[in-house]
């Protein structure tokens, strides 16, 4: 497992699909790696964000906690990036992530995310529209969901 | 400050200026004789002239007198030497040499002289200078940058300095000189000097005038070239207009009227440069040829003696020269005047503090008794009335919350940092305004919003607010004596005052501790009131022991480490720590460490680069065939941080923190990285070979996932390994602290050293499990004290920069609390904190001072029902005050502002009616 994986890695992930390659390689080479035993925690939620992870390898559960208890909402594979609406927004982690399987993943913290975005505007811009797209695509949704409704 | 320079000059270094002058007056009279000795050589010895017809003429005669008008006969102290003409000659010859000598030495000692009380004015003015800037007002810091008042007194005062030493001295000197050159000229012959005289005249008078004008046509073509540059950036910024409007011949046709008009500025400049030139030359010139014309039709005439004339014309030499340099002193002394202005004026704002205020010997120790406020006004520079009529009284033992518009200013007048405007303020009888700062700084703390910190350790930090006044000195031997009289005689010469800065400044008595480990204790004590202690015991864990000056200590730890080892042994943690183990390669380990298996010793100046330079290190890689292999992992290293960081700014946060090569050597490695890309590694010189092996020592397999370190290189570092330990030559050996399992490692990190490994990277528990298994053995053992010592010399950066900006606010009121001051005033000094946070802080400190005043300033209104008193401010009025059990009503601002207090919150939530004290 090399940095040149983690640099792959990346580039899967569609927030650095269009950033240069050496930027990439940057980022990798400034993060860590953080491995978790199945049922270890990578963070809770209510936490404050710290950092965002791409998972390189394994699965996880994203669990919400409800007034019955907590409730698994989703599962997360590789090249999943998990967390990062937490460190853009600066708001405690709307869920639990939980490992099930061994799990590989490259921790980027907040200080190196918004290093990088101011240090390159490419990267910025990038973000910028990514969320934008989720953003369409959330009021689709809602759009869709309120015509059903009617 | 005078005004005026020489004024500050004279009244500060008559002493030292009168004694140079006595020099100077001296050294003219030998100058005098040295000029009238060729006469005496040429007239009386080659010509012999004193012969009179003998084989002998006397020398060294001395006579006085006749002194007719006292009536007194001509009498011979000293008939002299006899001697022949010969003898005579080198007689005379060699007392020339003598008085040339001796007037050589004498300017040699009025230099020095001069530069010594150059360097001591600059001292005095340097120190004076400082000392305003301790006693500006706090209004005058927010207008002055720091930047340009520590370069006015590090760089703008030194050309003063410079020339201080030759403000009186220098005219006297060159015009003493000037004036002697021309007085023997007068006494040889009255006529050249008068020609002398006036043509002297001409060019004290008419070439600074010529100057002046050159002066003014250098500065017209500093502005032209200017914009010259301006005008060809303008060009080159809006090409697209030029082309797209076909206007390049019309910016050629103005480059070429501005290029024009600089070369008349420029040529005009030369003109006038080497008519000057030339008009000096040729003054100084034509002088000798009148001396020569006239003197020689004289001397042939028989009315002036040839060496009359030869001694003339030496003395006229010596002319030119020291009028240049009066005409460049008078230019300098403009200059530095000029210079000396500005600088007094940056640093006498008005309202500077009385010098008495900061008396070191003054000794006020205040009653414990409540502030009385009485009609406290203050307004601000910009004319905000932040304080209005507040008739106030502060208890001397209990906690006030303050609250509102109004409450940040009442805090700066506590603190004094302004001077009411209107009202009073008193402790006691006495009134504050008056007191000195030693009183007040014993009795009062404060801390603002964003408390600065020194860039020194965290002990150190706290301590500061104890540093009042030197105490005893450490240790004195004779030398240190003689070193410390040394430095006091010549304080006082440059008017600075004699603190002895080696001294131990610490006030134990205000910490209530006699000494350093009871201070040590006090601190580490104290640490919990600020909910600090966790993060100094992971500073602690981070920082370093000497076990040779602590040996019981470095024994508990490998204790300690045994401890570890055997916990470390549970399934759970074996993936989290790789311990050092001789007989294998660490990946959590760099490259060097693996294969010294050690690290070397702090302190001895042996480091990485000096390593990488011992023909020791060359040898042994050559001999286990592994140099070829790092200089490819190195070049491999280069190329792909030169990749990475080419991009980034310098001083980007970036290169400390995880490039190899730093921001100014990048573009070097750049270059060695083509050439080797080229040519291969036959290109590197002996220098680049090293620095690329420097490169792969901090090299961490684990941790850099360069994919440098294969296993069979790992064998191989393993066998280099065993290699250094087998043939490491003795001197070496002493520099370099191996992981021994048996002994503690002075140049690994007290964590290091307990774990005997290192935390595996990439392992995201390993951190939590692994620092929560240390510390049960720690507490164990009892030994969290010990770390948290060694956590208190944790270095914390410029500006605190390597601590959190909380972390930063808790050492600040440390700081303020260890010299348990009577009152603490917190000035908004929580706002950084989360609300709980605050809650907890301030419920500690209050409990911790019980019995004494604090004073808190703060926008979290809810604190204030931890607090016994409340002051609400509006617009700078008190609209309310006093105990908050009181002020607690229906309907009362107080309630208003912080909601129900937590008694309130408790009593709805469990509907319990119990009556609780309010402030309990």
């Amino acid at each position: 497992m090399s940095i040149h994986d983690d640099v792959e890695a990346l580039r899967r992930i569609p927030l650095f699909t269009k950033v240069e390659p050496s930027k990439l390689k940057l980022m990798a080479f400034a993060s860590e790696r953080a491995s978790y035993q199945p049922g270890e925690i990578l963070f809770n939620q209510g936490d404050l964000a710290d950092a965002a992870y791409i998972i390189l390898d394994g699965t996880a559960d994203v669990m919400v906690n409800t007034p019955s208890g907590p409730l698994k909402v989703a599962e997360m594979g590789r090249d999943a990036f998990v967390g990062e609406i937490g460190i853009l927004c600066d708001i405690p982690r709307t869920a639990t992530i939980i490992a099930r399987e061994p799990l590989t993943t490259l921790k980027i913290t907040k200080e190196l995310f918004f290093r990088m975005i101011t240090d390159f505007p490419s990267i910025a811009i990038e973000v910028m529209r990514v969320l934008a797209q989720r953003l369409e695509h959330t009021t689709e949704q809602l759009r869709d969901a309120v015509a059903d409704h009617d | 400050m005078d005004r005026n320079l020489f004024k500050y000059i004279w009244r500060n270094s008559w002493r030292d200026q009168l004694a140079i002058l006595a020099i100077v007056a001296i050294s003219q009279v030998f100058y005098f004789i040295s000029l009238d000795l060729p006469k005496q050589i040429v007239n009386n010895a080659i010509q012999g002239a004193a012969f009179k017809g003998n084989p002998t003429a006397p020398f060294l005669r001395l006579t006085l007198g006749p002194y007719d008008w006292l009536g007194l006969p001509k009498v011979t102290l000293f008939d002299g030497f006899q001697l022949d003409r010969v003898d005579y000659l080198i007689a005379l010859c060699c007392s020339f040499l003598f008085f040339v000598v001796l007037n050589g030495w004498l300017k040699q000692r009025v230099q020095t002289e001069k530069g010594r009380l150059g360097e001591r004015m600059l001292r005095r003015l340097r120190y004076e200078l400082f000392d305003r800037i301790l006693r500006f007002p706090f209004s005058h810091f927010r207008k002055v940058k720091q930047a340009e008042i520590a370069t006015m007194i590090k760089d703008e005062v030194e050309p003063l300095g410079g020339f201080i030493g030759d403000a009186f001295i220098q005219p006297a000197f060159l015009g003493g000189t000037a004036l002697t050159a021309l007085y023997f000229l007068f006494t040889q012959s009255i006529f050249l000097g008068g020609v002398t005289v006036a043509i002297l005249a001409i060019q004290v008078v008419v070439i600074p005038r010529l100057r002046v004008k050159i002066l003014l046509l250098g500065r017209e073509r500093q502005i032209t070239a200017r914009q010259l540059a301006g005008r060809i950036a303008e060009v080159v910024d809006g090409a697209q207009e030029v082309h797209v409007h076909d206007t390049s011949n019309y910016e050629r046709a103005d480059i070429v009227n501005r290029l024009g008009h600089i070369f008349k500025i420029r040529f005009d400049l030369y003109q006038r440069k080497f008519f000057v030139k030339y008009l000096n030359n040729m003054l100084a010139q034509t002088t000798p040829f009148l001396f020569y014309l006239i003197g020689g039709y004289l001397a042939l005439m028989g009315r002036f003696d040839i060496g009359s004339l030869v001694a003339a014309i030496g003395a006229y030499k010596d002319l030119p020269s020291p009028i240049k340099e009066l005409i460049d002193w008078d230019q300098q002394r403009q200059d530095v005047q000029i210079k000396y202005d500005q600088v007094t004026e940056q640093f006498s704002p008005t309202g500077m503090m009385d010098r008495t205020r900061q008396d070191v010997g003054a000794e006020v120790s205040l009653p414990v008794a409540p502030i009385d406020l009485q009609h406290v006004g203050y307004i601000d520079e910009s004319g905000a009335r932040l304080l209005d009529d507040v008739t106030l009284t502060l208890a001397s033992d209990r906690s006030v919350v303050a609250m509102g518009h109004g409450k940040e200013a009442l805090g700066f007048t506590l603190a004094r940092f302004v001077d009411p405007t209107t009202g009073s303020m008193r402790i006691g009888s006495y009134d504050v305004k008056e007191l000195p700062e030693a009183a007040l700084g014993r009795y009062l703390s404060y801390v603002g919003d964003e408390a600065y910190l020194f860039p020194q350790s965290i002990r150190e930090n706290i301590t500061y607010g104890l540093k009042h006044r030197p105490g005893t000195v450490s240790s004195s031997n004779e030398e240190s004596n003689r070193r410390r009289e040394w430095e006091i005689a010549e304080a006082m010469r440059a008017g600075n005052p004699v603190l002895d800065i080696t001294a131990d400044w610490i006030d134990y008595q205000a910490a209530g501790v006699t000494d350093t480990a009871g201070l040590s204790a006090a601190i580490t004590d104290l640490l919990a009131v600020a909910e600090f202690d966790g993060d100094v015991y992971h500073f602690g864990l981070r920082g370093f022991i000497d076990p040779t000056e602590r040996p019981e200590l470095a024994q508990q730890f490998l204790l300690a480490r045994q401890a570890i080892a055997e916990r470390l042994r549970q399934p759970v943690y074996r993936a989290l720590v790789e311990p050092f183990d001789p007989e294998r390669y660490n990946k959590n380990l760099t490259l060097v460490e693996n294969m010294l298996f050690g690290t070397p010793t702090s302190g001895t100046g042996f480091d990485y680069a000096r390593l990488v330079e011992s023909p020791f290190l060359t040898q042994l890689l050559d001999r286990q065939g592994l140099t070829n292999d790092l200089l490819r992992m190195g070049q491999q290293i280069a190329e792909t941080m030169v990749e990475l960081f080419a991009d980034l700014p310098p001083g980007h946060p970036f290169f400390d923190q995880f490039s190899f090569i730093a921001a100014d050597e990048l573009p070097a490695y750049q270059q060695l990285v083509q050439r080797l890309d080229k040519g291969g590694l036959g290109e590197a010189t002996l220098l680049d070979r090293r620095k690329l092996i420097g490169l792969t020592f901090p090299y961490i397999e684990a941790r850099h996932r360069l994919n440098l370190i294969d296993t069979a290189m790992e064998e191989r570092l393993l066998k280099a390994r065993r290699a250094v330990f087998d043939t490491l030559p003795p001197e070496l050996r002493t520099r370099i602290d191996f992981y021994d399992p048996e002994r503690y490692n002075a140049a690994a990190s007290v964590q290091d050293n307990l774990l005997f490994g290192r935390l595996v990277f990439g392992q995201a528990q390993a951190h939590t499990k692994i620092g929560k298994l240390i510390s049960e053995v720690i507490d164990n053992l009892g030994l969290r004290a010990y770390v948290m010592q060694v956590g208190l010399d944790y270095h914390i950066g410029s500006g605190g920069k390597k601590l959190s900006t909380q972390q930063r606010q808790k050492v600040a009121l440390l700081r303020a609390l260890i010299k348990h001051p009577q009152v603490l005033v917190l000035n908004n000094a929580f706002a950084l904190f989360d609300h709980a946070t605050q809650h907890r802080l301030l419920d500690r400190l209050l409990a911790y001072r019980k019995g004494k005043a604090t004073v808190l300033m703060t926008d979290t209104a809810s604190l204030a029902w931890s607090c016994e008193d409340a002051v609400v401010f509006k617009d700078g009025r008190v609209l309310e005050a006093g105990a908050v059990a009181e002020l607690d009503q229906p309907g009362s601002l107080l309630r208003d502002l912080a909601g129900p207090s937590r008694q309130q919150r408790a009593e709805q939530e469990i509907g319990d009616t119990t009556p609780v004290p309010a402030t309990a």
